[in-house]
């Protein structure tokens, strides 16, 4: 059987924030069996548009997308949320456009998020790392749109990493995209009780699938004088060990 | 009620720092969420429940016209009387002529959320009618002269100690000096005071959870028994209720009953379900003389048609109040009108209008717990975003926002000159955060550095790096 040819598309905030996360998804569906490659024409979701009610501009972004990934076996996204943007919104987006419809709903069947990605197309166990104890955190477009939950959880217990759960597990942490600027000080508070959930479950380290949430975790923690790390679960998968987010390089 | 929800903002910020407000909310997040959860868990058939009552819903809302129509044949068979009002403001006049026609003094209300949406309180006091609320939370609001800040837990942003200090305010016109300080002491001088105040109304007032078409009935569901004293024992008992409450038959009410304590308060049945059908019948024991139903619209069936139709199957069990973390932070209040949190954020736009309600449907982080709980499985979000739409249509953000999102879609689409900005923006960034890794504040991101730092990037974007080293 050969590979199955899979496009990783980053995300815009892992290309602009945190590119450890691209290399560590390209190693893992590597180690996967799967030959990736990098559209390098590849921008943005649509997300920003779309949840600020600029549907036209949305729609254009998602045709643009639609047109970059074309042509794969699979997209695997390292984020819930942009995946569930393509998997859960762009058929309903694009619904009344006649030559993107069906692309639409094409595309959305064969994109990925990251750790289901490996779970349950290519039934992946992750090769045993450092032992070690994280805190998970689950992002709400994940959970939500697309039921990852245990995926994580599985390749980090394969991995020898033992999990704990912080107090309401499935409250949001606050982020919400543009939510995060405009209501400011609505989203530092929901982070501020998401922090000490996650604090209290004494984990040294935050993991989550999702940039998004983990800048506004790490930087809160950061904020708040909390010598609590964070990082993408690609990274702890792949065993990239680099400064966590937000913290210097040596 | 005068909205003020375009103050969200300023709403927001205050009860942010409302020290005693916050302690309130806290207990809300907490007792609401696992009392649903162990309810939903003890009863297995819950999801298919739930599909049974969004069926239901659904096809009353197809059917709408058809089921009116029986309703109030049913309600004239059984000797009581509908008053179709299509604005608040007949549904006011509707409720002072009929006040008028008994020459009452004083009426008593049940918890009615249409009783606050038409603001019906203030209004009936400025007729010389004294409206007396039966309902503990809404009794404490009353006293306050505030607002509700929950649909279901009207006083719900008040600490015991300050509902403490409000009797002891109010109640000294009662011979009543003593500082309470107990639940159940608080509960029971309410109830003392209350007690004659049922006797002596002449108009009951009351709010309806259902509807019942076959039968021409009005359901309550309350847990303090006030509803029942409320519509019983005076002369003239009016239901005051939006026409989205109607269901077919009993057995659709139970189903939805069913559904609704447990989303609620995460009880199996609210203590008190009391159907009422016209007005007292000769040799019945007790009951009313008249039975008035004022059923209003206020924008509803304009909603019919509309992308915002689902909202119309809320049955008001503020389960999505319980689960939102901005209503946990903010509290009701904020949102400016009477109803607020998740259902409110969709529901409110639709009445007051998007201008000055464009804040609450943006206020959400689209988490999504809302639908995940919601009985009724409302795509809360999607509606929000449905408003966000027609908000960016009406030029009703920022002019500053809207050049954001256009720069970003122009830029989305020219992959080129995406991956210079990115590459500028992350060196920049980079930069900014040497040595820590870190920016505690950002000029141009102020929205963002507020309340958190900025976790600062490599410096390097992947796509650069990734065309660099090629193959990892």
């Amino acid at each position: 059987m050969s590979a199955p040819r899979v496009a990783l598309f980053v995300t815009c905030l892992v290309d602009l924030f945190r590119p450890a996360v691209g290399f560590a998804s390209v190693r893992l569906l590597e180690a996967a069996g799967c030959s990736v490659e990098v559209p390098i024409g590849q921008t943005c979701c649509g997300q920003p548009g779309y949840n600020a009610g600029a549907r036209e501009d949305a729609r254009g972004v998602a045709r643009a997308t639609i047109d970059v990934l074309h042509g794969f076996d699979y997209v695997v996204i390292p984020s819930g949320s942009c995946a569930g943007m393509i998997r859960a919104h762009y058929p309903s987006l694009l619904a009344d456009d006649p030559r993107y419809a069906a692309k639409a709903q094409e595309l959305a069947l064969r994109t990925w998020e990251l750790t289901s990605f490996l779970i349950e197309v290519r039934g992946f166990v992750a090769p045993p790392g450092p032992a070690r104890t994280v805190a998970y955190h689950d992002s709400c477009s994940g959970l939500r749109e697309l039921g990852v939950r245990e995926q994580p959880r599985r390749l980090l217990k394969a991995a020898g990493t033992a999990i704990r759960e912080p107090e309401n597990r499935d409250a949001c942490c606050g982020f919400g995209g543009a939510f995060s600027v405009k209501y400011d000080e609505i989203s530092g508070e929901i982070a501020r009780k998401k922090c000490s959930a996650l604090a209290a479950t004494e984990a040294p380290l935050v993991v989550g699938g999702d940039l998004g949430c983990l800048l506004h975790l790490a930087g809160r923690f950061q904020r708040e004088g909390r010598k609590i790390s964070c990082r993408h679960v690609a990274e702890v998968l792949a065993g990239i060990d680099g400064p966590a987010i937000g913290e210097a390089g040596s | 009620m005068i909205p003020t929800s375009r103050q969200f903002k300023e709403n927001a910020g205050r009860a942010l720092k409302d020290t005693e407000l916050q302690k309130a909310l806290f207990r809300v997040d907490k007792n609401f969420t696992e009392r649903r959860a162990r309810a939903v868990k003890n009863l297995p058939e819950f999801e298919s429940l739930r599909d049974q009552g969004v069926a239901i819903k659904n096809h009353v809302l197809d059917h709408l016209d058809h089921y009116l129509e029986v309703f109030a044949e049913n309600v004239e068979r059984a000797g009581g009387q509908v008053h179709w009002c299509s604005t608040a403001e007949d549904a006011r006049r509707m409720v002072l002529d009929l006040c008028r026609s008994v020459n009452a003094r004083s009426v008593t209300k049940g918890k009615t959320m249409i009783g606050e949406e038409i603001s019906l309180n203030p209004y009936l006091a400025a007729q010389g009618i004294e409206p007396v609320e039966t309902d503990l939370g809404e009794y404490i609001i009353q006293l306050a002269d505030e607002p509700p800040s929950h649909i279901i837990g009207p006083a719900i942003h008040k600490t015991k100690e300050q509902v403490s200090d409000l009797f002891l305010e109010h109640h000294r016109r009662y011979g009543k000096t003593k500082r309470l300080t107990e639940g159940e002491e608080l509960v029971g001088e309410a109830r003392e005071i209350l007690r004659p105040r049922y006797l002596a109304a002449d108009v009951g007032i009351t709010g309806a959870n259902f509807l019942i078409a076959e039968t021409g009935s009005s359901v309550i569901v309350t847990n303090e028994g006030n509803g029942d004293l409320t519509q019983t024992l005076p002369k003239m008992h009016i239901v005051l209720a939006s026409l989205e409450k109607i269901v077919p038959t009993l057995e659709d009410a139970a189903t939805l009953i069913r559904l609704l304590a447990r989303s609620a308060t995460g009880q199996q049945m609210s203590v008190y379900t009391t159907v009422s059908t016209g007005p007292r019948r000769p040799g019945d024991p007790d009951g009313p003389g008249q039975y008035h139903v004022v059923l209003l619209d206020n924008g509803r069936s304009k909603l019919l048609g509309s992308a915002f139709r689902d909202i119309l199957r809320c049955i008001r069990c503020g389960a999505c109040f319980n689960h939102c973390p901005v209503y946990a932070s903010v509290g009701g209040h904020a949102y400016g009108w009477v109803y607020s949190g998740p259902m409110g954020s969709v529901l409110t736009p639709a009445i007051v209008g998007i201008a000055e309600a464009h804040h609450l449907p943006n206020a959400s982080t689209f988490c999504g717990r809302c639908q995940d709980v919601c009985p009724m499985r409302i795509p809360l979000p999607s509606m929000m975003r449905h408003w966000r739409e027609e908000a960016f249509a009406q030029d009703a953000c920022t002019w500053r926002e809207r050049m954001a999102i256009r720069g970003w879609a122009w830029l989305a689409r020219r992959p080129r000159s995406y991956r210079q900005v990115a590459r500028l923006v992350a060196s920049y960034l980079a930069w900014r955060g040497r040595p820590t890794g870190r920016i505690a504040d950002l000029a141009f991101a102020r929205g963002w550095t507020a309340t958190r730092d900025l976790p600062a990037p490599a410096g390097r974007t992947f796509l650069d790096l990734w065309r660099e080293r090629g193959r990892t």
